[in-house]
């Protein structure tokens, strides 16, 4: 399973040079590596569903106790079903619909995708789960995104990076609590020995945050519509069949072990139920076909967390079926928005009409799509929709929602339908070029899968026992067409028909809706939140960064002071260390220093408060010489005479004088206490520090080595020798700040950013008449 | 940094009355009479080569005398320093017309070379070896490996003066020639 997350990640690197090459056509020669990995899945499904996962362990970094662990299980089968065949199907779609300049880039991303998916559902490990994860959130953002040529491609590349990766951070805390309170990082191993009590509860809350800003459930799922700015393949395999479902499949993985947490059933199905009605309800005022499909998805999501959060064996039959329906048929109607989007260049449902007479075989295609996604005999989307009735059926509380969504599905299934292929009085009918057979193919395959999985439910029924199975003892419901006169057919005949008078009759309710009170938009509460964070960091940084030097200087010396100064304080010295004294070359050295130090900060000249600054560096360096270190000494006259030659150097760009200081004890006194409390620390420091030996100095040591590494020279030997790892960080350090002194001086040079954005927002201007 | 050497095709600037007859730096003869100093000129020249052999000794005998890669280095880049002072950046450019960032790049790779190059040999990273030669003239000679290590050391700090005199140098005074004014 590694090898083919790594596969992925590596033909993805082939699809750019290959898409310059052959164009756009080259991704069909791609879309066969999802297809052999869903070869693959299908061989292994038998055993799988069997009961004999298949697992695979790479080890990386042993002594960390890190690996890659992977585990085939029939949960994980189910959705890299999905994410291979629906990968399969969008790369196809893409060698038609993307062009020249997106196609490599666009085809790349989405391989690199469907390898992360791969990683993401096959992850037996949390970290290694957690890593696929935000690496799907990443592709994401860079698919929505573009190359970031408009604003709103940029703005919802970034609301979903925002909200996903917020998501997907509390996730992390909650999968590192899990892990601790478990004891063990393996998912097999927390799910047949879920862990219990308060952390762990907590831990849930985080993943549950997690799963569902992923699968866009309410409050976060307005991300999901404003991503439809992607092209059409990015929608229909991240944001409807493969990376939302991530948040699904989470669910799906956890509800086994912890349904019984008092507040996951509750939480998993009141969200659920809230963003299955919303979804639905938004879908059905949307004329933008794709925007339409879009919050059907958010609706179909909640259904999804209903069903996998419920914790019963038949509602995880139901959620299994319609996960896979749902993929077939949200993948295929997406791409056939695509396709009309491609060949008539609108998929607004206001602007298209008579596209069935135009584009007969493409309307019986979205028919097949649609009647599944209605839950209509003899498709799959039918055989989840009766399960999911079953499922609730002695619970009125979710059933009632439930056949509600149900109704509002129908009826935007009919609106899409009506919108994207009726003939509509008044409208000009659309006329564009044939597709040609390989872009309406995968769409059909998509569809043709839904039908196939519906007239045989014996299979259907396979797959998802396969994972209902793990509720606990085998159970009687089986997936099937006809289970006789029952509660639940009726409960599909009512939403049927109900379904179809209100798809029909919207025109004349949308009125209604218009005097409906305005619901508060939950794009709203983004965007506030994105604003207010924006406003935060100003006042702080405003607060904090005001860009005085002596400010800076100030605050870090009285930290200094407060700090390690206060303890100093507490353990004062006692005695001076004998090698202080008795050297009488020190006294004048000492004054000559003391007399250059005191006279800096009262010089008026910039170039004499240099000056006298080199002489307390000579003066220091003479204390050298006296003391017997020539190595220190030479150093420090080379380095404070470099020091003076470029501090004149750039002196040179500044006023010959100080700015003259305001008088007045009041402002000042803090720079004293800083400058003169920092230089009585650093000297009592250096009294107690020598006074503090209690070991033999390491210095014998080193007298020892430095002969045994050739070296006469000790200073030299600990340079390079001894302590050469520390040089090596040091001439590193001195080439950074080499580097970053250059860039800054030339840096100050380019036109400020704020006149960047300027510049941008002109350009955005023009852009907006388009 | 090409830019700072004049051309094949730039025009000698027509000598004035002081200006000296020799050119003791070959680009000092680019900078404005008034800004040239005479005496400079010529203790330039002739220390200039006296100093970088001071700093290579301080170099190589810095593993038994005071010296090392550090100071030797600081020897080397106050030599350059002189350069500048007394020539001007066109002369800087003749007397250093390596960029500095690939002098400091080639330091720090010699250095991490040498700090790795025990790895290969299934040594501890930084696993000094000493060499022992007897050249004709010399006498016995100790070549410690660390010395290579030094010499990375030397040349990252020749780089970052070449690189400060460059940017707080060359680029400042380039501007106010250009008409900026100093702020």
């Amino acid at each position: 399973m590694l090898i083919l997350v790594i596969a992925h990640l590596v033909v993805a690197a082939l699809v750019p040079p290959a898409a310059r090459r052959w164009g756009p056509r080259a991704l069909l020669a791609f879309a066969a590596l999802p297809t052999a990995a869903l070869a693959w899945t299908l061989t292994r499904a038998p055993g799988v569903l069997a009961g004999e996962a298949v697992r695979e362990t790479v080890k990386w970094a042993g002594t960390l106790d890190l690996s890659f662990a992977f585990r085939l299980d029939p949960l994980a089968l189910l959705v890299l079903l999905l994410v291979t065949g629906v990968g399969a199907a969008v790369l196809v779609h893409g060698a038609y619909y993307l062009d020249d300049a997106d196609a490599g880039r666009v085809g790349a991303l989405l391989l690199v995708f469907a390898g992360a998916m791969v990683g993401l559902v096959t992850a037996d490990h949390l970290i290694t789960l957690y890593v696929f994860w935000e690496l799907t959130t990443v592709c994401s953002f860079l698919l929505i995104g573009g190359v970031g040529a408009t604003r709103a491609e940029r703005k919802a590349a970034l609301q979903a990076l925002l909200v996903t990766a917020l998501g997907g951070l509390l996730m992390l805390l909650g999968l590192v609590m899990l892990g601790e309170a478990a004891g063990t990082y393996r998912l097999s191993a927390i799910l047949s020995a879920p862990p219990r009590g308060g952390l762990v509860e907590a831990a849930l809350a985080l993943v549950l945050v997690g799963a569902f800003t992923k699968s866009a459930q309410l409050p976060f799922h307005p991300w999901l519509p404003a991503a439809m700015v992607a092209p059409t393949p990015v929608s229909a395999y991240l944001h409807a069949a493969a990376m939302v479902k991530a948040g699904v499949y989470l669910v799906a993985r956890w509800t086994p072990a912890f349904a019984d947490v008092p507040f996951w059933r509750p939480a998993v199905l009141v969200v659920g139920l809230l963003t299955l009605l919303v979804g639905a309800w938004r879908a059905l005022a949307e004329t933008d076909l794709k925007r339409l499909l879009a919050f059907g998805t958010v609706s179909e999501l909640g259904l999804l967390m209903v069903l996998f959060g419920a914790g019963t064996p038949v509602a995880a039959s139901a959620g299994a079926a319609m996960l896979l329906a749902h993929g077939a048929f949200k993948a295929a109607l997406f791409l056939l928005t695509g396709v009309l989007d491609h060949q008539l260049g609108t998929r607004d449902a206001r602007e298209l009409s008579g596209v069935a007479r135009t584009f007969p075989g493409l309307a019986a295609v979205a028919v097949l799509a649609a009647a599944s996604m209605a839950g209509l005999p003899p498709l799959v989307g039918f055989l989840g929709k009766e399960a999911s009735y079953e499922a609730f059926a002695g619970d009125p509380v979710v059933l009632a929602p439930l056949v509600l969504g149900s109704v509002l599905t129908v009826a935007y299934s009919v609106r899409f339908l009506w919108g994207g292929f009726a003939t509509k009085p008044g409208v000009k009918a659309s006329a564009g070029q044939r597709p040609t057979i390989g872009f309406v193919l995968p769409p059909a395959v998509l569809a043709a899968a839904g039908l196939l999985l519906g007239l045989w439910p014996g299979l259907t029924d396979d797959l998802a026992r396969g994972y209902a199975n793990g509720y606990g003892p085998t159970q009687e419901y089986h997936l099937a067409m006809w289970h006789g006169f029952t509660a639940p057919l009726l409960f599909s005949a009512v939403a049927l028909v109900a379904g179809v008078g209100v798809g029909w009759a919207w025109d004349r309710l949308a009125a209604l809706r218009a005097r409906l009170p305005r619901a508060p938009e939950a794009q709203r509460g983004y965007e506030y939140g994105v604003r207010g964070l924006d406003a935060l960091a100003l006042q702080l940084t405003r607060r904090t960064q005001v860009g005085s030097l002596p400010l800076y200087l100030t605050v870090i010396l009285l930290v200094v002071l407060a700090g390690p100064g206060l303890l100093l304080a507490l353990h004062a010295p006692t005695s001076v260390p004998a090698t202080m004294n008795g050297l009488v070359v020190q006294v004048p050295l000492g004054v000559l220093v003391l007399a250059a130090a005191i006279a800096v900060p009262r010089a008026r000249h910039r170039l004499s408060a240099v000056l006298l600054t080199g002489v307390v560096g000579y003066g220091v360096a003479g204390l050298f010489v006296a003391h017997g270190a020539p190595d220190l000494a030479l150093t420090q006259f080379l380095v404070e005479t470099l020091v003076l030659v470029v501090f004149a150097l750039v002196l040179r760009r500044m006023p010959v004088r100080f700015t003259p200081l305001r008088r007045g004890w009041r402002l000042h006194w803090p720079r004293w206490l800083a400058a003169g409390g920092v230089g009585l620390m650093v000297g009592a420091f250096a009294l107690r520090a020598a006074a503090a030996r209690d070991q033999p100095a390491i210095s014998h040591a080193y007298l020892d080595h430095a002969e045994q590494a050739g070296a006469h020279n000790v200073v030299s030997a600990v340079l390079v020798d001894f302590r050469a790892l520390d040089t090596l960080g040091e001439i590193g350090v001195l080439a950074v700040a080499a580097v970053g002194v250059a860039s800054l001086v030339v840096g100050a040079r380019r036109p400020r950013r704020g006149q960047e954005q300027e510049r941008e927002r002109e350009r955005e201007r023009e852009e907006v008449p388009r | 940094m090409s830019a700072d050497r004049p051309g094949p095709d730039t025009p000698p600037r027509p000598r004035g009355k002081h200006q000296p007859r020799d050119r003791w730096l070959p680009g000092a003869h680019e900078l404005p009479v008034p800004r040239r100093s005479m005496l400079l000129e010529v203790v330039t020249r002739l220390v200039f080569p006296a100093v970088l052999v001071l700093s290579l000794y301080l170099l190589l005998a810095g593993h038994h005398r005071t010296g090392g890669g550090f100071s030797g280095g600081l020897v080397a880049s106050q030599a350059f320093v002189l350069r500048y002072l007394a020539g001007g950046r066109a002369d800087l450019a003749r007397a250093a017309p390596a960029e500095p960032q690939k002098v400091l790049g080639v330091g720090l790779a010699l250095a991490a070379a040498v700090a790795l190059t025990p790895l290969l040999l299934g040594q501890p990273v930084l696993t000094s070896a000493v060499l022992h030669v007897e050249p004709p003239v010399f006498g016995p000679v100790e070549v410690p490996s660390s010395l290579l290590f030094d010499a990375g050391v030397y040349l990252v700090v020749v780089g970052v003066t070449l690189k400060l005199l460059r940017s707080l140098g060359v680029r400042i005074e380039r501007e106010t020639d250009n008409g900026g004014e100093a702020r």
